[in-house]
């Protein structure tokens, strides 16, 4: 399975960039489907990211996150080759999660 | 007849706005593809001498700087990004025979969206892409895939990828079926339709970079070299038999089926015009 | 640490949260340094209550239990015209010491509370997110530095709502 999670993230100078982006509907809760019937509220609340067993950035989103939400932060450290843990979980238990390596 | 009536009347002040715009652009009565593409391609470069020829193949983003912002920041993590990863795994996964698409593409299908459309000799008709990922899957006994979205927009996304920077590179062999196939394209794009009695020319030729309600319209030459789109406006991608249908609805016409003869030909007719534009698809559009 | 695939760690958490709330409210600046266990957890809580409000004041009250100031150094980026309401690009910064938290509101959003982000010690107080708006209205970024809370509004035009229909 192919993961929902896709991360770049690119070791600097003194940072390290994070660009993430997720494959999720974020459902608001607003919109209607074809027949009428209001899809209801899927979207995810929450993305932490670790690096060395330290959480560098949260995320707390509610529905008005675009579809398959996209992320860009920075954070001092990271080197080469670093592990890089990314997880979320949504309103209806949903999760995943992906350790990726610092480019 | 009160419709007929408005019809008309708006038909007669559209006509008038357009009349001059739209004429630049076609050519004189007999067939003269290499004549109609130049004429084309002078046209937008004189209407938007500010616009670098390559960058007509960025739609509306090319004609609005607030906009050409937003595309930007969009493509730092473009949101085709699942369909091509989705693409390049169907692309190389072997159908129940243990071939692939590769077996059935030139250059195993890597490098060569800018020859498609094509006309085919054999089956005396224009070959799109879309076509020609269909009639692989069919003749390796697979089920086609839906021609709007999902499968189609993600191998299509793999492909015009892989041809990136590449230019469009079509080709109207000396056949006249061929030439008849572009003249039936070029037909239905100046053709009017629809309750709003728009042709395809009457947004993209003669208004690109104006506004039709909130959207920015495109810019005809290049349109297709981005194909497929991941478009907001949908909330995810589509393809060019997408982008065709969803074009007549808009207009309030009937579409018709897609990869029906008209879409493709006027397919090989836009792609024609747009020769020598580099391929950039996938795209992301408003 | 969040495999949160039952309403386990998030009951877990909201009865944390609940004992320790009133504390948290009153030392939420403070305790960057010697966290209790407890405290981590409230910390770490997802402010559902935040993200109910309808308005942004009320949005900014329940997130952090005071008032923002307007700011010139808060750094909003966010389109003019948006192209599309379903796809908005918001970019927050900060040129304030001691982030610890980023918000971005969107007033006249169904409930104004958008994101909320959490910026521990040693992230750089920028962050980048697409954001769906609803119709033209104002966006509030709020950030939270050293305690006090600043922030930045910009309005953005919106043609094409992006609550979808």
């Amino acid at each position: 399975m192919a993961s929902s999670i896709r991360v770049r993230a690119t070791a600097g100078a003194e940072t390290t960039e994070v660009q993430a982006l997720i494959q999720h509907p974020m459902d608001s809760g607003f919109v209607k489907d074809a027949k009428g019937q209001l899809i209801p509220p899927h979207f995810i609340q929450e993305v932490v990211f670790e690096h060395d067993g330290k959480q560098v950035f949260v995320a707390d989103w509610g529905p008005a996150v675009s579809k398959d939400p996209y992320l860009k932060f920075a954070f001092k450290g990271g080197k080469k080759g670093d592990d890089l843990k990314i997880s979320w979980t949504d309103n209806k238990g949903g999760s995943d999660q992906l350790t990726a390596k610092i480019q | 007849m009160m419709r007929s009536v408005l019809g008309s009347a708006l038909g007669l002040v559209i006509a008038a706005l357009t009349f001059g715009a739209v004429h630049t652009a076609v050519a004189a009565d007999t067939t003269n593809p290499e004549a109609d593409a130049k004429a084309f391609r002078k046209f937008f470069t004189d209407k938007f001498p500010k616009v670098k020829f390559d960058d007509f193949v960025n739609g509306p983003y090319s004609m609005d700087e607030g906009l050409y912002q937003q595309w930007k920041e969009k493509e730092e993590f473009p949101p085709y990004e699942f369909a091509l990863d989705m693409g390049k795994e169907l692309f190389a996964k072997p159908f129940k025979n243990g071939k692939t698409f590769a077996d059935c593409f030139p250059n195993k299908g890597i490098g060569i969206r800018q020859n498609y459309p094509y006309f085919d000799e054999k089956q005396g008709k224009v070959v799109t892409l879309e076509l020609a990922i269909n009639q692989c899957l069919e003749s390796n006994g697979e089920k086609p895939y839906s021609y709007t979205k999902d499968e189609m927009a993600a191998v299509t996304a793999y492909m015009a990828f892989t041809s990136r920077g590449k230019p469009f590179d079509i080709k109207i062999p000396n056949d006249p079926r061929a030439l008849a196939a572009y003249e039936n394209g070029k037909k239905y794009f100046y053709t009017r339709r629809g309750q709003l009695n728009f042709s395809c020319a009457s947004c993209h030729v003669q208004s690109p970079g104006e506004r039709i309600r909130a959207e920015v319209l495109a810019p005809a030459i290049g349109i297709l070299n981005a194909m497929p789109i991941y478009r907001s406006e949908w909330g995810g991608m589509g393809t060019i038999s997408r982008r065709f249908t969803s074009c007549n609805s808009q207009v309030r016409g009937v579409p018709l089926n897609p990869q029906d003869d008209e879409y493709r030909d006027v397919e090989y007719y836009l792609s024609y015009v747009s020769n020598g534009l580099p391929i950039s698809g996938p795209g992301a559009r408003p | 640490m969040y495999q949160v695939t039952s309403d386990g760690i998030d009951k877990t958490r909201r009865m944390i949260l609940q004992g320790a709330a009133v504390i948290a409210l009153a030392s939420i600046a403070g305790i960057r340094f010697g966290l209790t266990e407890a405290f981590a957890a409230a910390n770490d809580k997802y402010p559902e209550d935040a993200f109910k409000q309808k308005s942004s004041d009320d949005a900014i009250k329940s997130l952090y239990g005071k008032t923002a100031t307007a700011s010139d150094k808060v750094k909003l980026d966010a389109p003019e015209i948006a192209e599309n309401g379903a796809v908005v690009p918001i970019t927050v910064s900060s040129s304030l010491p001691d982030v610890t938290s980023i918000s971005i509101m969107v007033t006249e959003n169904p409930f104004s509370l958008a994101a909320s982000y959490k910026i521990p010690a040693g992230t750089v107080p920028s962050v980048a997110s697409r954001l769906k708006m609803a119709k033209t209205s104002n966006v509030i970024a709020v950030v939270e530095a050293g305690g006090k809370l600043y922030s930045a509004s910009k309005e953005v035009k919106v043609t094409v709502g992006g609550c979808g229909g």
